[in-house]
């Protein structure tokens, strides 16, 4: 599908959606993340996943926006969905099934943010090291809060 | 008005030899002659982390070319080397690898801060950023700079080489 047609139909299929700054951008559930990504992929072509993210709303219920970018490397045209989950149980499908990029960056937002991907095989640390307590980029984690692997030199 | 001190040199046996005769003894100072040797032949470690690394290799090559101070030849091999140059930003996930690096290094050895970020973490402070390797290891001579210029990076190698030259050099020390 070219890309002058497809953000239309883009729009015609999901009519939640918008096309904003020549990105179609969606809201919506977790529980639909799987369906609408295949979706995504085998009816429109958008056969790249970019970017897993997060952003923390503090005070807001749900608290975390997860953020998923898509290209179409022959449309050349980006989708965003975002996906409210809730401080308590901050879960959401994983897509390692549908792309296997999802897998690292998945695992990076699990450092990042504390999202939990069911699926996921493996959300080791990948950015953080083994130990590091919290989630850094949570607003409620204190910006110069510092987890030292070696113990600093006394000054004297 | 200037005085000619007459030259002279005692041979082995004991004898004087004329002004021209070639020296047989030369003296001097233990810790002198040792810094001496020792701040002309330093073989840089470089930790290279960082954007800075790019100022360390127009500092290392042609125009610049530290070779002129005899701290050129980067050794990567702690045990090879005595300046450890740390270029770049060390996070706390890369702090046990600068520790182990500085540990492996013989007697003796020197520690340099390469840039603001070695020197203080530069403007991060978040928690990632190690705020300035003097918090794990001991630094020697701290080089500014976002990056350095090549010439403040020559001055720190020549502030270094000053201060190796009037340190004391024991032949056992505590450490070693």
């Amino acid at each position: 599908m070219s890309a002058p047609a497809i953000l239309p139909s883009l729009s015609v299929s999901f009519p939640q959606g918008a096309v904003s700054h020549g990105t179609f951008a969606l809201d919506i559930a977790p529980g639909d993340l799987v369906a609408v990504v295949d979706r995504l992929k085998a009816q429109f072509g958008f056969d790249m996943l970019l970017d897993v993210t997060a952003v923390d709303w503090p005070g807001r219920t749900p608290r975390f926006d997860v953020v998923y970018h898509f290209y179409s490397t022959t449309a050349h045209v980006r989708v965003r969905l975002k996906a409210r989950v809730a401080e308590a149980d901050p879960r959401i499908d994983s897509l390692v099934a549908s792309y296997g990029s999802a897998g690292f960056l998945e695992r990076e937002c699990h450092d990042m943010y504390g999202i939990v991907f069911p699926g996921n095989p493996d959300l080791r640390p990948i950015l953080l090291y083994e130990g590091f307590v919290g989630h850094p980029l949570r607003k409620d984690y204190a910006k110069d809060h510092e987890q030292p692997l070696v113990p600093y030199r006394s000054r004297d | 008005m200037a005085t000619t001190i007459p030259i002279e040199a005692v041979g082995a046996d004991g004898a004087r030899r004329a002004p021209h005769a070639s020296f047989e003894y030369l003296s001097t100072k233990k810790d002198e002659l040792v810094g001496w040797a020792r701040k002309f032949s330093l073989f840089p470690y470089p930790f290279v982390t960082a954007c800075c690394a790019m100022e360390f290799m127009a500092v290392s090559s042609t125009p610049y070319d530290t070779d002129r101070f005899g701290a050129a030849l980067p050794r990567f091999s702690p045990r090879q080397s005595d300046l450890l140059m740390v270029v770049g930003t060390v996070t706390h996930k890369q702090a046990p690898i600068l520790l182990k690096v500085y540990e492996q290094m013989c007697e003796p050895k020197w520690v340099m801060a390469f840039g603001a970020c070695a020197t203080s973490g530069g403007f991060y402070q978040n928690y990632a950023t190690l705020l300035g390797i003097d918090r794990i290891i001991p630094v020697d001579v701290y080089v500014p700079g976002c990056p350095p210029r090549p010439e403040t990076v020559i001055d720190g190698i020549m502030q270094l080489q000053d201060r190796i030259a009037r340190q004391r050099h024991p032949i056992v020390n505590e450490r070693f």
